[in-house]
């Protein structure tokens, strides 16, 4: 082979080599999963009207996610509203309503309670809370290790084995959805029954409720008769004032809701 | 299995329940998370960056009067530096992992930049230190090595000067001249980054949206300017202690004459000076907070209701008078009536101190004060006696045991760099 030949035969093959090789692609995960956005984003409807306040839905959450039972924290709660008719706002969510709304009595903290008599309440109502999975989560903007993280299908997950268990988190979230795991020692929130949702089962709070108050659906699917209420019909969200976009809609929310 | 399941039908502890007193309407997560420990991790890392600051004023601004407090205050603020991160694994529920900060940082996160600042910071006081007593460590390692008769100690101090003279041992005047102009730039250089430690301190509270007393682009600055006040009043008490310790120990029986004459004990008119610099920068630091506090009101948002029944009522004691009265107000007014004595000097430092602290107190136990749903309260309970690993990190404890270990690491500190005894200096 002479020189020349070895430098022609050299220039041919980087520039095959080239060729071939622009074809392939270094791809980040990120950047397939954008490429072929999910088909899914799961949100949730709340029928304000329909809840009973019965505490089901936090009794199916505790055992179901193995939060214990009688640590005062949980992933969903049920709150009560209670206005009476000399116009004061009494609100009250004993151990989160998982024994249920049993008694009349209002609970105002420091061991003391309020009773009400049926005839003083100008109107009450239940309003159930869980995590809004928002759209823009301030929770996952402020970890610092990148513990906690949105999937694609827009749910907020915790990574159990990476969270440091600083709180950032729990002081970010306008809500209130976030508490550490009494047994893990990590940040611990609602994800809509992550396990369950991605095996076509329902989240164990909304097969609990007897009322259908809770219910769960995919916002990109329009066939869907949770997106066609919140497309069609007046819902609303809680405290969007802090641009979280949240993903938990309600109906029936009455301005006394915090 | 069955240890998950005992673990979970019974009743574990959940983290802030045993300090937290809920009232009215709380959410059920919600209990004061951010205890005592991240009320002292603002104040520490504020004493760190005040402490920098005052002594910058003299190699960068050249401020004579301040040569000795220069020196002082550089060492202290490297005992302070390991103490800072301290109150942060403290509160983590998971310490072991706190490394992650440094290793996966999420840089969203106002807290991932701690690793990046602080070592950063670090590295610029560690190396300016070196400048400042490089001559010394060449002195000492040569002194010793010619020593026939070394003591144990003597042969440690040897080996730790030698090692830290990195194998430079050139202290010509040319080279000393350089030393300073390093020392001058680094010094420079970082008061920019001390206050960004702290201010981003600030930030770490200013930009959390759903906090309301916390959310406001006024804190990173009200942070800084309060961190140098408590930085000064810091190391002019600590200035004064030491020095009086030394006085009292040289005017011992069996202490040389001329020895005893050397060590005079406090210079008045260092404290004077450097209280003149505290005044300045506590103006600004009451100002900002005052003019916070009057936006807050003025502007009355959603928030100003449930703001006002905190500030003015159920902490009204914490924040106007323990902070603003007695921290901050007759603190100022010591200050500026004229004819400073030690004595009062170290009673008003103490008071602007405990001021700083009620201010990070009022802060972060104030911001957690009420509830999301803004018609709750919580009280906070600070554990005295504690009973569980819990209560002993989050409690009187682990407040002290961080607030005295400043004082232990200075204390080795000044074995390897020592502040008083070379004269000549840089």
């Amino acid at each position: 082979m002479t020189r020349r030949e070895f430098l022609k035969n050299t220039l041919r093959l980087t520039g095959a080599l080239a060729m071939a090789g622009s074809a392939i692609e270094i791809l980040k995960p990120d950047s397939v999963f954008s490429a072929r956005p999910s088909d899914v984003r799961w949100v949730f409807l709340v029928d304000t009207y329909k809840c009973v306040g019965c505490g089901m839905c936090v009794r199916a959450c505790k055992l179901e996610n193995e939060v214990p039972y009688d640590a005062n924290v949980t992933r969903t709660w049920v709150e009560r509203y209670v206005l009476t008719k000399d116009g004061r706002l009494l609100a009250d969510s004993p151990k989160g309503a998982r024994d249920g709304f049993i008694s009349p009595r209002i609970d105002l903290g420091m061991g003391e309670y309020r009773e009400i008599r049926p005839e003083e309440i100008e109107k009450a109502f239940f309003v159930p809370k869980l995590c809004n999975q928002c759209e823009n989560p301030p929770c996952v903007q402020v970890c610092p290790v990148g513990a906690t993280y949105q999937a694609s299908d827009g749910v907020v997950l915790v990574d159990r084995k990476w969270c440091i268990g600083c709180g950032y988190c729990i002081m970010a979230c306008p809500y209130g959805v976030r508490f550490f795991h009494p047994v893990y020692k990590v940040a611990e929130k609602c994800n809509f029954c992550y396990h369950r949702i991605n095996k076509g089962l329902k989240p164990a709070c909304v097969l609990a409720c007897p009322f259908d108050a809770r219910r769960i659906g995919n916002i990109k699917d329009p066939d869907d008769p949770v997106t066609k209420v919140i497309t069609k019909e007046r819902v609303s969200v809680l405290k969007d004032e802090y641009g979280t976009k949240p993903q938990v809609y309600y109906i029936g929310l009455s301005k006394e809701v915090r | 299995m069955s240890d998950i399941l005992s673990t979970l039908l019974g009743n574990p502890v959940v983290h802030g329940e045993e300090w937290t007193l809920k009232e009215l309407f709380v959410y059920p997560n919600e209990y004061i998370y951010w205890s005592i420990q991240i009320v002292m991790y603002p104040f520490m890392t504020g004493l760190v960056a005040g402490a920098f600051v005052l002594s910058s004023l003299y190699h960068v601004f050249g401020m004579k009067q301040l040569k000795d407090m220069a020196r002082f205050s550089l060492v202290f603020s490297f005992a302070l530096l390991f103490v800072a991160p301290m109150p942060l694994l403290f509160h983590l529920q998971q310490p072991l992992r706190g490394i992650h900060v440094f290793m996966t940082p999420h840089f969203t996160s106002a807290i991932a930049a701690f690793g990046v600042v602080f070592s950063t910071y670090g590295a610029i006081v560690a190396s300016e230190l070196w400048f400042v007593y490089r001559k010394y460590f060449v002195q000492t390692s040569q002194r010793l090595r010619n020593k026939m008769d070394r003591t144990l100690p003597e042969t440690i101090k040897y080996l730790v000067t030698t090692i830290l003279t990195l194998g430079s041992y050139d202290i010509s005047e040319k080279a000393l001249q350089r030393d300073e102009r390093a020392v001058k730039i680094l010094a420079g250089v970082g008061i920019p980054v001390a206050c960004f430690l702290h201010g981003y301190a600030g930030f770490i509270f200013g930009s959390v949206k759903a906090n309301a007393l916390w959310m406001t682009p006024l804190m990173p600055v009200i942070f800084i300017m309060s961190a140098i006040v408590s930085g000064i009043a810091l190391c002019m008490l600590t200035y004064i202690i030491t020095m009086e310790l030394r006085r009292l120990r040289a005017s011992r029986p069996g202490i040389p004459y001329h020895l005893r004459e050397e060590i005079k004990g406090v210079e008045l008119n260092e404290i004077r000076m450097t209280s003149r610099y505290l005044i300045f920068f506590m103006i600004f630091a009451i100002s900002l907070e005052l003019l916070d506090l009057v936006f807050r009101g003025y502007t009355a948002v959603k928030s100003w209701d449930v703001l006002r029944s905190v500030i003015y009522g159920k902490d009204f004691t914490n924040i106007f008078i323990l902070q603003y009265t007695v921290g901050n107000l007759i603190p100022f007014i010591s200050l500026l009536i004229p004819g400073l004595t030690i004595r009062r000097a170290v009673v008003t430092l103490l008071l602007v101190l405990f001021g700083v602290f009620m201010m990070r107190w009022n802060v972060v136990i104030g911001g957690q004060s009420f509830s999301l749903s803004f018609s709750g309260y919580m009280h906070y309970h600070l554990p005295i006696i504690p009973h569980n690993i819990e209560t002993f990190k989050e409690g009187l404890a682990g407040m002290l045991v961080i607030l005295v270990m400043p004082f232990v690491l200075f204390w080795i500190l000044t074995k390897i760099f020592p502040v008083f005894e070379f004269k000549e200096g840089h």
